[in-house]
């Protein structure tokens, strides 16, 4: 398998301040949660407020703690292999409502059941209307550089986009 | 009591009676996490355990469509003869069950169902109706760490199948989940007390036979102390009950190789035979890469039994002066603080959430409160690195160190790493833990 970069961030992100307030969610079907944490005390560790709606959340739900929240960016989460499918059906959902049409949104981990070989699907997630996908093949470190690229604008230089169909 | 003032004898299940007969062996009994979709694969399974060389009770594992009361996709997966993660007991219904059972020849073998429901009610109709008698979870621990169902809901419908189940099957016996709670991380006090809590909840909706559980962490001298605490607070709160003390192995990310996996499995059934553990469920070496075969289980129930038969006690497992009186103390106040705010227990429990009373570090619950944290101290102990409202204290040696993202990812991975690294070691081939497996 290449190391092609896995992460597709065709626009850098709103350049609010540096401290953002940040949704993490996971998917309808996925129960993990450690995946959550981890997410929820890096994203601290950054400076980001983090609201951290849990695991198995439906689309309803996810769409009503946007609205409730109305969080500078939502990061969904998913590492049972359902990802892509879930990921794919909420973000239809979540961007079919007008007032949550332009809210950024990443989804990020295990998102196919074959891990490497089953293929990338960031294309097809950011078509579905993803701000940007980190699949765990690339590591966190594409999602780090990510959360800096406001402040440093340059570093949308070295990870080249992959071209959206 | 009856008129003449005497115990009324109370007859014993299949699964408390062969707990008991084990006891009286001096045998750890041993079990697998087990589930297949079909009727033919599950009764194959069932008849594997029974038949392996070592003293085991069976499990039926239930898939996770019936875990969450969706019967009609398992209905639908078994027609079309689709993978299913383990048994749907509602879907094949009690004459299924019941006939399975029989057909695997192992009539009289206890067999127990985990599932794994913060809504269990139609699961525990399900296997009284397939005449069996032993399930497991409870009102917390199948809630908290794996739902949304808020905990009040939870509760009420814990309560109306324990009684279910006290009701319609003389002895039926009941396992708390309570010393898992996420499988890692949650330091011992609070897995004790839960499992305990659990357990009077248990009793005052009419189970007699229950059982007390506790999941191996990462560090055996702690595990040794945690359960020493937890013998002695059920000895104290469940006075009159039938009851026993069931191990898990590690729950957590499980070591990548075979050698770390059986040491790790090894040292699970060593901890049960040392403390005096009535019986262990297994994990296999299979547990990093797949779902565990019926002979991945059988490996492990063996592998398992034989270790516990030969466990000995060194000097590094023991406890420090005081560590299992500390513990204790620590799970008593847990217990105390919730049992005061209501002589409902199940009311106190939902009341001591709300107040972060008892508070799970890392669960993501609404109802639990989320003001703990807990790490891994340089003895590989865990502990306390915040309490929030709980009556506990947090770790002197850490002050307010916060734990960070890149730790707690080193701390999921640490018994996965110890294991793996040990058995790498050229040295740890020379030991006698790792030599075993190895036959």
């Amino acid at each position: 398998m290449s190391a092609a970069p896995a992460v597709i961030a065709p626009e850098p992100l709103p350049s609010t301040t540096g401290r953002r307030r940040v949704l993490v969610s996971s998917v309808s079907s996925d129960s993990h949660t450690w995946n959550l944490v981890f997410l929820q005390l890096l994203l601290e560790e950054l400076g980001h407020t983090v609201t951290n709606i849990g695991a198995c959340v439906p689309d309803d739900l996810l769409i009503a703690e946007c609205r409730r929240h109305r969080p500078d960016m939502v990061v969904i989460s998913s590492v049972n292999g359902h990802g892509y499918l879930d990921g794919r059906r909420l973000i239809a959902r979540l961007r079919a409502e007008p007032d949550l049409a332009g809210i950024p949104v990443v989804i990020g981990g295990k998102l196919g059941t074959r891990g490497a070989e089953g293929g990338s699907h960031a294309s097809e997630l950011v078509e579905a209307g993803f701000d940007a996908v980190f699949e765990d093949s690339a590591g966190i470190g594409e999602f780090r550089r990510y959360l800096a690229a406001p402040q440093t604008p340059a570093l949308h230089h070295d990870t080249p986009p992959v071209p959206v169909p | 009591m009856s008129a003449a003032g005497l115990p009324q004898p109370r007859p014993a299940g299949s699964f408390a009676d062969a707990v008991a007969r084990a006891r009286a062996a001096g045998e750890l009994l041993v079990q697998p996490r087990m589930g297949f979709p079909t009727v033919e694969q599950m009764g194959a399974g069932l008849r594997a355990v029974h038949d392996a060389r070592a003293r085991t009770v069976g499990t039926i594992t239930l898939d996770s469509y019936t875990r969450v009361g969706d019967h009609g996709s398992a209905r639908r997966a078994l027609q079309a003869g689709e993978d299913l993660n383990g048994f749907p007991i509602v879907a094949h219904g009690g004459q299924v069950t019941r006939r399975m059972i029989d057909d695997a020849g192992t009539g009289g073998f206890a067999v127990q169902v985990r599932h794994g429901s913060p809504l269990p009610l139609g699961i525990v109709q399900a296997l009284v109706d397939a005449g069996l008698d032993a399930t497991e979870g409870g009102p917390v621990s199948y809630c908290l760490p794996y739902s949304r169902t808020p905990l009040t809901e939870a509760v009420d419908a814990w309560a109306r199948s324990c009684e279910l189940l006290a009701e319609q099957v003389p002895g039926a016996h009941l396992e708390s989940f309570g010393g898992c709670m996420l499988g890692q991380l949650c330091p011992p006090s609070l897995l004790v007390a839960l499992s305990v809590l659990e357990g009077l909840f248990f009793r005052r909706h009419g189970l007699h036979s229950i059982s007390l559980s506790y999941a191996q962490q990462t560090s055996f001298p702690q595990d040794v102390a945690a359960l020493a605490a937890l013998r002695r607070l059920s000895g104290e709160y469940l006075e009159g009950a039938d009851w026993h003390v069931v191990l898990y192995t590690y729950m957590g990310v499980f070591p990548r190789s075979v050698p770390g996996a059986l040491a790790l499995l090894r040292d699970s059934a060593r901890l049960a035979a040392v403390t005096g553990t009535e019986r262990l469920i297994v994990k296999t070496p299979a547990e990093a890469h797949r779902i565990p075969t019926v002979e991945d289980n059988v490996r492990a129930l063996e592998e398992a039994a034989a270790a516990a038969r030969d466990a000995a006690f060194t000097e590094a497992d023991l406890p420090d002066d005081g560590e299992a009186d500390d513990l204790y103390r620590e799970a008593r106040d847990l217990i105390e603080a919730t049992l005061e705010l209501n002589g409902d227990v199940g009311r106190a429990l939902t009341a001591a959430f709300a107040r972060g009373h008892l508070d799970v570090p890392y669960c993501l619950h609404a109802d639990n409160a989320q003001r703990t944290r807990s790490h891994i101290d340089r003895r590989g102990r865990l502990q306390w690195t915040s309490a929030g409202r709980m009556p506990v204290r947090a770790a002197a040696d850490r002050g307010t160190g916060a734990v960070g993202a890149e730790e707690l990812l080193g701390m999921l991975s640490h018994v996965q790493n110890t294991f793996d690294r040990a058995a790498l070691e050229p040295s740890a081939q020379s030991s006698p833990a790792l030599r075993a497996g190895h036959a």
